[in-house]
């Protein structure tokens, strides 16, 4: 039961990079995994990701630097020799085994005797609600089961620490929810190790303890769900993560307040945690979509927008309105449905959008 | 299928009529193996398994069948064996010069059998290798394997990439995974080689009558007897070589279209 993951490291990449020819997939990273900890490793495809699960799961050698796996260099250690079970996107499952023979099969490459292989199995089965099906072809399976038998399959030899590439990626999104839930009771329960690699923004902040941000083979980001929503460190960050609205402008006057000039208006942010600015200092202002209001009338506070309706996509009680802004550019608002039904919107109406100065996030430009 | 009946019969017609037309020969071939008279005349004599029995009282075929079953048998299982590891090889590795390697794999079926034949007896004789059984087996060997292994590498292409990774990852070293993941996925198209390279050995006639010496296999011993005299000893003899050689062909499809109908990939 260790929701507070303990502040000793489990895995250490040291400067680890990977380049295959003239492409590097990883470059010098250096991240900390922590025992008991649900990891996520999330960017887009093609961000080195998913090469740093496999240099952890030993299946690809790193070029440079070091891996440790509790303070022992393990670079040199092949995939078999480690014990770090994955759970692949595919979930390779053997197709020609059974069900009870999928979950058994680390335990006989340890050469453990059948009669406990068996029972081991089974005890996995029944902890994912899935011993009936012991019997079973592979592709007599639904989505939600295989994903349950490739959990089974790997946690059955009961490791420190479990790689998960992106393991929800095909299903539905109902299931999706529901295997989530299965995922974060499973990793409290046992308290080891999780490390999931996805691109999706939603698995990785409803079941991780700190969330990592990938691009182009770099951490952009190390921090917990909130952190990396509310404080994004970098514009690749604010981008890609949630609905972020980015403007970019600088600092021309500083106090309590900095005073913020951009192509579309002058605005505030409470300079709190912004000290390092200076008068003539380029940024990218962050406003969260949901932090906006609107109104058809002028506020009248110093954070507000003139913008245009374009259109709203509407997801359940949530709807997003993507308006655009005097120069063209684009902004978006998320709002309360029931919030909404006084005013009119619809194409070409024009609007208020306004937040507070202690809402508005800085990030220095030439940091990414 | 919302084809209109009529069309649907026209169809099937037409299927029946390709069929009659390919197997039409063999079929008249064996109704003449059964027939009475001397010659294939029509109207037809009565029957008989005169023929068949005149045959396997010749010691010289039963010599021929020994030796067809021994050299199809052991030919089955290097070709299958070599095409096995070819196919593995193109799967598993990326190396400078692959094309070339595969397509230097892939080549013997494409040379002329009479050829072929020829430069094995040449290079099989310089090395005093010719006229023994294992003289058919090695020109065997070569012409077989590219089948075994197209077979195979058809398999392998519907491997999950990540089905032999999973297996090091829980613990299990290259020689293991091959034996318990890469084997049991390939084994239908391990059997399905193993089938269709008997029966190419089994039917091969050019090669063998180069190499074989005095060593005659079933197709060897056929164009002798053709040569002597035209009875149906002949139409005998030609329907167990075609019942043989066609029972593997469908096994090996059986085998084959039964497993990938079953499991086509590992499916998410």
């Amino acid at each position: 039961m260790s929701k507070t993951p303990s502040s000793r490291p489990l895995v250490t990449f040291d400067g680890v990079s990977k380049r295959y020819g003239s492409v590097t997939a990883v470059h010098t990273m250096n991240l900390e995994i922590y025992e008991g900890e649900f990891l996520a490793i999330m960017g887009p495809s093609g961000c080195g990701k998913t090469t740093s699960l496999r240099m952890l799961a030993g299946l690809e050698e790193p070029s440079e630097g070091e891996i440790r796996l509790d303070g022992q260099r393990i670079n040199e250690i092949s995939s078999i020799e480690r014990d770090t079970p994955m759970v692949w996107q595919s979930l390779a499952l053997f197709p020609f085994l059974n069900v009870q023979k999928n979950v058994e099969f680390g335990l006989k490459m340890r050469s453990i005797p059948a009669e406990e292989r068996q029972q081991r199995a089974r005890t996995w089965l029944e902890r994912m609600e899935i011993l009936e099906l012991a019997d079973r072809d592979i592709s007599q399976l639904s989505g939600g089961q295989k994903q349950r038998v490739a959990l089974a399959r790997s946690l059955v030899t009961e490791p420190r620490i479990l790689l998960l590439d992106e393991p929800l990626s095909a299903l539905d999104a109902n299931l999706v929810v529901r295997m989530q839930g299965v995922l974060s009771r499973l990793q409290k329960e046992l308290g080891i190790t999780f490390v999931y690699v996805t691109h999706s923004q939603s698995e990785a902040f409803a079941m991780s303890d700190r969330v990592v941000i990938m691009s182009q083979g770099q951490i952009d980001q190390i921090g917990s769900p909130k952190a990396i929503y509310r404080s994004p460190a970098s514009r690749f960050v604010a981008d890609f993560v949630g609905a972020n609205n980015i403007l970019s402008g600088s600092v021309i006057g500083t106090g309590t307040e900095l005073s913020l000039n951009t192509a579309v208006g002058e605005f505030r942010c409470q300079a709190n945690g912004y000290e390092a600015f200076s008068t003539g200092d380029t940024l990218d202002m962050v406003i969260s979509a949901d932090l906006v209001q609107i109104s058809m009338e002028d506020p009248g506070t110093q954070n507000s927008l003139h913008c245009r309706f374009i259109s709203e996509e509407f997801v359940g009680s949530i709807v997003t309105i993507f308006a655009e802004l005097e120069d063209g550019s684009d902004f978006k608002v998320q709002a309360r449905q029931r919030d909404l039904a006084s005013m009119s919107l619809e194409e070409g109406v024009a609007f208020f959008a306004s937040w507070s100065a202690t809402d508005t996030h800085l990030i220095s430009r030439g940091q990414d | 299928m919302s084809t209109k009946p009529s069309k649907n019969i026209l169809l099937r017609g037409y299927v029946v009529l390709v069929f009659i037309f390919v197997f039409t020969p063999i079929l008249t071939s064996f109704v003449f193996s059964v027939n009475s008279d001397r010659f294939p005349t029509i109207p037809l004599g009565h029957f008989t398994t005169h023929w068949y029995e005149t045959i396997f009282a010749d010691p010289d075929v039963w010599d021929a069948f020994r030796i067809s079953g021994i050299v199809s048998i052991t030919v089955a299982i290097l070709a299958t064996f070599i095409g096995f590891c070819t196919a593995y090889t193109d799967y598993r590795y990326n190396f400078t010069g692959k094309a070339l390697y595969l397509s230097l794999a892939l080549l013997p079926p494409t040379i002329p059998l009479v050829i072929m034949g020829l430069a094995m007896l040449a290079l099989l004789a310089r090395i005093n290798m010719s006229g023994e059984i294992y003289s058919i087996v090695v020109s065997h060997v070569v012409l077989c394997s590219p089948f075994a292994m197209a077979v195979i590498r058809m398999r392998l292409a519907q491997i999950d990439p990540n089905l032999e990774s999973a297996a090091w990852n829980l613990g299990a070293s290259n020689w293991r995974a091959m034996r318990e993941v890469i084997v049991p996925f390939c084994l239908p198209a391990i059997a399905s080689a193993f089938c269709l390279t008997a029966a190419v050995s089994f039917d091969e006639f050019a090669v063998a009558w180069f190499v074989s010496g005095l060593n005659k296999t079933v197709p060897v011993i056929i164009l002798e007897i053709l040569q002597g005299n035209t009875d149906p000893q002949i139409n005998a003899i030609g329907s167990i070589v075609f019942i043989t050689s066609m029972t593997l062909v469908v096994l090996a499809q059986l085998i084959l279209m039964r497993k990938t109908i079953n499991q086509t990939t590992t499916g998410i």
